[in-house]
Formats: C-alpha cells, sequence, structure tokens
C-alpha cells in the first residue's frame, strides 16, 4: 500500500481503495484536531459561559449537545443514503463500506438526541415522551438504525448485504426526512419547530429566534459534531477496509 | 467553576453524562477495533508473505 499512485483526475478514484486509504491517513489527523478543539470550545463555552434563559432555566444549556446530535443523527442517515446510492448505481465497495461505517455513529447520535430530549422534555413538558409526531419519527428512524445494523450482520455475504441495506436505507429515508419536517407536515405535538436551521433563526425576529448569547457556541458546537462524526466515519470506513481486504486474502489463500 | 444551574442541576448534568459516556465508548470501541482489525490484517499479509517466501525458495 505504500506504492506511489497516480494523481487523480476525477472524485470516482476515491472509491479505489487505496486512493481512499491514503486519503483519509492524511486527513484524520486535521479532522482529529479541528473536532477536540470545536468540542471543547463549543462545550465549555456553552456549558459554563452562558447565562439561564428566562423560561428555560440553565436546561438551556442542553441545547449544546441535543440540538448537534439530533442534526448529526438525520444528515448521518441522508449519508448513508447517497452512499447507497452509489454503490447500487455505480458499485463502488468503499461506498457501501462507508454507509455501513456510519450506521452505529448515527445510531449512536439518535440515542444520544431520544435521551437528552427526554431529560430536557421532563421539567419543560412534564413528561419523559409524548407520541409527538417529531419525538415519534426520531425513534423510528432509530429503530432503522438499528434494523440496518442487524441486516449488515445478519448476512455473510457483504455484496449482498451492501444491496439489501442499501434498499433498507433508502426507505429508512423517509424517516430521516419526517424527523427533520414532522411539524411542517403536522403541525401538532408538544416539539417546538426548526429554530435553528432554517432562515431568520439567527438573524430573523421571529418568537422562536435563537439569541446570539447561545447561537454562537451552538453552531461552534455542532461544528464539533459533525467533525466527531467525519472523524469516526473516516476511523471506522478505514477498519472496513483492511477488514474487507483481509477477508478476500483469506478467501485467495483457501483457494489456492 | 461551576456554574450556578439551580433546579435543573440534575437535568443537565444527566444530559451531559450521557452523551460525554456514549460518545467516549463510541470512540473506543472505534479505535479499539481498528487496531485489532489492523493487527489481524497485518499478522495475515506477513503470513502470506512468508509463505510464498518460502514457497519461491523451495521451487528455486
Amino acid at each position: 500500500m505504500s506504492e506511489r499512485l497516480p494523481k487523480p483526475t476525477s472524485l470516482w478514484e476515491y472509491a479505489n481503495p487505496r486512493r481512499f486509504m491514503a486519503l483519509s491517513g492524511f486527513l484524520l489527523p486535521f479532522v482529529a484536531v479541528g473536532t477536540a478543539v470545536a468540542l471543547l470550545i463549543g462545550l465549555t463555552w456553552g456549558f459554563f459561559f452562558t447565562p439561564d434563559d428566562y423560561r428555560q432555566g440553565s436546561t438551556v444549556k442542553i441545547i449544546y449537545i441535543h440540538v448537534p446530535s439530533a442534526m448529526v443523527a438525520i444528515n448521518a442517515w441522508m449519508m448513508m443514503l447517497v452512499a447507497s446510492l452509489i454503490w447500487l448505481i455505480r458499485r463502488h465497495h468503499v461506498s457501501a463500506l462507508a454507509a455501513k461505517a456510519a450506521a452505529p455513529v448515527g445510531a449512536t447520535m439518535t440515542l444520544i438526541a431520544l435521551a437528552t430530549g427526554a431529560i430536557w422534555g421532563q421539567p419543560m413538558w412534564g413528561t419523559w415522551w409524548a407520541w409527538d409526531p417529531r419525538l415519534t419519527s426520531f425513534l423510528v428512524l432509530f429503530l432503522f438504525y438499528l434494523g440496518y445494523m442487524a441486516l449488515w450482520a445478519a448476512i455473510d455475504n457483504d455484496d449482498t448485504a451492501a444491496e439489501l441495506t442499501s434498499v433498507l436505507c433508502i426507505v429508512g429515508s423517509v424517516f430521516a426526512v419526517l424527523s427533520r419536517y414532522a411539524l411542517a407536515f403536522w403541525n401538532q405535538g408538544l416539539h417546538q419547530g426548526a429554530s435553528v436551521l432554517r432562515a431568520g433563526a439567527v438573524t430573523g425576529d421571529t418568537e422562536e429566534r435563537v439569541s446570539n448569547i447561545f447561537a454562537v457556541p451552538l453552531f461552534i458546537s455542532m461544528a464539533g459534531f459533525v467533525g466527531f462524526f467525519i472523524l469516526l466515519l473516516l476511523v471506522r470506513t478505514r477498519t472496513e477496509v483492511r477488514a474487507r481486504r483481509m477477508k478476500a486474502l483469506q478467501a485467495r489463500e483457501r483457494m489456492s | 467553576m461551576m456554574p450556578e444551574l439551580g433546579k435543573y442541576a440534575a437535568e443537565v448534568l444527566s444530559a451531559y453524562a450521557v452523551t460525554i459516556a456514549l460518545m467516549v465508548a463510541l470512540l473506543l470501541i472505534s479505535l479499539r477495533h481498528s487496531a485489532r482489525t489492523r493487527r489481524a490484517l497485518r499478522d495475515v499479509e506477513a503470513a502470506r508473505k512468508n509463505r510464498s517466501g518460502k514457497g519461491s525458495a523451495t521451487d528455486g
């Protein structure tokens, strides 16, 4: 794997495992440092140096973990969808492995969003859980993550597993979208509408506008969570690429 | 140093504790799995190289 590769002429050349390993190995330290810095600044600023909200008290500090984890949970599935479509259309193994690698990270982020949402909801709404459109679609998304990982684990043939999980990923995308836009569709339930990632949320003058005092550390924390996702995606995809090569070598040994 | 969290201290602290615990656990599991796989692949490649080396020596 140490031979020099010719300069890539198209993005698709990164679907070559050797090229992917070279690029991801180069990027990993930068992503790790950037993620650590963003998480440290965002969470420290949010937890220690922001005031209480006049209505929610100190529970507003949960926003720095709840919103970023929910955002990553939804977008991890969308990334898996894109990777799955690339696998189905162009048959690039690295994209299928990247989708597989992203699933546990997305599932963990969904679990964090559900847990922190319940902890935040109890004092604010008076209940840990409600069958509200947004909460319910998030729970279904979590179940899809579990199903996706179980399907990968249940099938021995990697190509078959990649195909079936890709189809499951396409179906589950409905719930990833619903998790984000459930309120726009049903306009009911306890969960508030989008108040961060929408036009006018920070600069606008709507009632649910997030004050800049909270918004700046929140955006830094979101950058940290996105970095954490990318970091683990790279580490885990590299692991999957190595595991696949190991399987191929062992199969070749058995054949000879 | 610790901010005054008032009556919601338990909620805020437990939310952060759950998040940090899950993220650290995921990171450690991923790194451990990565290190194991790297070692296993190195062993398989080394064994393969040894076998092919021995094979060619015998053949020669």
